[in-house]
């Protein structure tokens, strides 16, 4: 078991095409992924060659893909500007999983897609602007190093991607059940509650690494979730201490707003749910490193 | 832009000088019975409290307080512009806003019979008089909504029915404009009874300025840091801040997590180094964007070490050794301050050879984070005291 993806995950790429689409697809069938078809209406009924001797055949839709492969995941590099229309055709086609790599997308789309992806009850969305996620060995949806780690029974989820490789490099002599990366913006479609939920109903997952940043209140409410129902394990970690109120710092939704949303109040309220949360990136890989070898690992 | 959506506003326009002020005052102020609104232009909450508000009854009045509220200073935003504005007889002062609900990941309308005071200040102190509606971002505020929103606020029937429509006006700003938020403080009522939004606040996402050519030209150049205007002319990620230590790293979670490590570790040292900016150079890591980001924060004269802090994940080391060694040959003299490089993830032995081999006399290598943290904050501290 994994969170989401597993080895049974049948996985297209919408925008397979593009470059950024080509190079992370190449890195994606060499870490074991099942990748079963590309989407691009202009070159539907073409193959695409990958190294390896992998060709993979490029659908009009995603209906049309899912159709011909049994695909239950679609992974979307289309650009910011065609990106709502790509994941809303995904949610038309009522795909399982819609992982959205892209980044720079307008909050406007995302939270009409967002909303969509809600009345139809059918499509788990991760992202925008997130790295995807990995379940090491068996399948990896997005563009998380697949090297970084290998398969372990620690559960890991961000918002932030290169703090995601950062975390599992420290931890790597554990490995991990599931990373999710699940993006930075102010919208997203899977939260830290959705993916401690799933942890915590995971067999394969012992212990819980949630890595949030300044910005909204996601951590608050995620603390709140876990003292209520995550009985498993929680090592957590905030970026943003030293963050000057009022900037954005990189991701559209790291910005601290008056007293709320900061480093500080997150931590707070994570430690009052039993989470323990460390200082710095290695301080918190420490803390979990205790965690596993007190459960025998 | 409210004119734009057909949004009920009072006539104004803006004057740079007490001269244009008068001007504007004496073609506006018949309207109103001579009287006009002179009120400061600036990006930011709280200019009635500061001053920056006032009411003229005559031209020569309007050309005085001109004169008095530009150039003043409001939260460190200095008053360029004046706008003024026709005068209102105000019998009542309401408040709206839709924004956007990140924890709900929707949007909210807030409207309230209790305009013109600060409306956080209402939200804690008397929160049943501010009516909070969820809007979905694919229906809006339509003319449902709208009766819902104002019967929610709790206003009377015939005040409620004039105001509805104003609503659905500023959801058109909001959804056109691709607003995050679209306040208005205060919505009035006049004594004749009509509805007029006298002071918004407009937030606009830059992720969709593409739709929008004409929003570059809102924005204030001027007001901007000379290093961040000249980060964002070369697409850098940077914000300025007041410390010692430069910090370039890839991605913007590990650099924020960055500031943090560089902010402890600096209070070992005399002085207490603080990191001098954010910036993030992105997945990519290239000579030449390494070259961008390093002119930049070699450019800030507060900077004393440079903190380069790099993750392979995607990017391999080798290709971000090569850019940090490339970039300081492009620099040459010009690069004059010690760096501190820590690379970790993919292809780091390779990395860490090529800047061993290149031998810079300003580049030192530190194996972790923290140890290139400490490092940094101990040269600037050196550097300093």
């Amino acid at each position: 078991m994994a969170i989401f993806l597993d080895e049974n995950s049948k996985v297209i790429v919408q925008g397979m095409t593009g470059s950024e689409g080509m190079k992370h697809t190449q890195r994606m069938l060499a870490s074991g992924t099942s990748i079963v078809g590309g989407v691009n209406p202009r070159k539907a009924g073409t193959t695409v060659e990958f190294d390896g001797g992998v060709s993979v055949p490029v659908y009009g839709t995603v209906a049309e893909a899912i159709e011909a492969t049994g695909a239950n995941v679609s992974v979307i590099f289309v650009p910011p500007a065609f990106a709502k229309s790509a994941v809303v055709e995904a949610i038309d086609a009522a795909i399982p999983l819609a992982v959205v790599i892209t980044e720079g997308i307008a909050v406007k789309d995302s939270a009409e897609f967002y909303a969509y992806s809600k009345d139809k009850g059918t499509t788990r969305i991760v992202g925008p602007n997130c790295p995807g996620l990995i379940s090491p060995g068996k399948s990896n949806a997005g563009i998380i190093p697949a090297n970084i780690a290998g398969p372990g029974r620690i559960g890991l989820v961000s918002k932030s991607g290169t703090l995601t490789y950062q975390m599992m490099y420290e931890l790597r002599e554990f490995g991990f059940s599931s990373a999710v990366g699940i993006g930075g913006d102010p919208i997203i479609g899977t939260t830290h509650i959705d993916c401690l939920e799933a942890f915590e109903n995971d067999p394969d997952t012992d212990a819980i690494v949630m890595i949030g940043e300044i910005g909204g209140d996601a951590e608050e409410r995620a603390a709140a979730y876990i003292k209520e129902h995550v009985t498993k394990p929680v090592v957590g970690y905030v970026a943003g201490f030293t963050a000057p109120e009022g900037k954005t710092m990189g991701h559209a939704g790291a910005i601290v707003s008056g007293s709320a949303g900061t480093a500080a109040a997150k931590q707070e309220a994570l430690e009052a749910a039993g989470v323990k949360v460390g200082k710095t990136p290695s301080a918190t890989a420490d803390l979990m490193r205790e965690i596993m070898r007190g459960l025998g690992a | 832009m409210f004119e734009k959506h057909g949004v009920p506003v009072l006539a104004g326009a803006t004057a740079t000088t007490p001269a244009q002020a008068r001007e504007a005052a004496e073609a506006i102020g018949p309207k109103s019975g001579g009287v006009t609104v002179v009120k400061a232009q600036v990006k930011t909450g709280g200019r009635g409290k500061a001053g920056g508000v006032k009411v003229a009854k005559s031209a020569d009045e309007a050309e005085e307080f001109a004169e008095a509220i530009l150039g003043m200073d409001i939260k460190g935003h200095t008053v360029g512009t004046v706008m003024i504005a026709q005068g209102a007889r105000i019998a009542e002062e309401y408040y709206f806003s839709v924004l956007l609900d990140r924890a709900n990941r929707t949007y909210l309308a807030m409207c309230s019979k209790e305009g013109g005071m600060e409306i956080e200040q209402l939200a804690v102190e008397r929160p049943e008089a501010l009516a909070r509606i969820a809007v979905d971002p694919n229906t809006g505020i339509d003319a449902a909504k709208a009766a819902e929103i104002v019967e929610a606020a709790g206003f009377d029937a015939e005040t409620g029915a004039k105001i509805a429509p104003v609503l659905e006006k500023l959801w058109a700003v909001y959804r056109d404009e691709d607003a995050t938020l679209v306040e208005v403080n205060p919505l009035v009522k006049t004594e004749d009874g009509d509805i007029v939004a006298l002071d918004g606040k407009v937030t606009l996402d830059a992720n969709a300025d593409f739709r929008h050519p004409d929003h570059e030209a809102l924005e204030d150049k001027d007001a901007a840091d000379p290093l961040e205007a000249a980060a964002k002319e070369k697409g850098l990620n940077y914000v300025k801040l007041d410390g010692s230590v430069g910090i370039i790293g890839n991605g913007a979670g590990l650099v924020m997590s960055t500031l943090d490590v560089v902010a402890y570790a600096g209070e070992e040292f005399a002085g207490s180094p603080k990191p001098a900016n954010f910036l993030d150079i992105g997945g990519g890591a290239s000579a030449e964007v390494m070259a961008n980001g390093l002119h930049i924060i070699l450019g800030d004269e507060q900077v004393k070490s440079v903190f380069v802090n790099v993750f392979g994940g995607i990017t391999s080391c080798d290709a971000v050794a090569n850019g940090i060694v490339g970039a300081l040959n492009a620099l040459g003299d010009e690069a004059t301050k010690p760096l501190v490089v820590r690379l970790d993830g993919n292809n780091v032995e390779e990395g860490r050879r090529i800047l061993a081999e290149a031998n810079h006399p300003l580049v030192s290598i530190e194996e972790t984070m923290d140890g290139a943290a400490r490092k940094a904050a101990e040269l600037a501290s050196a550097a300093t005291n």
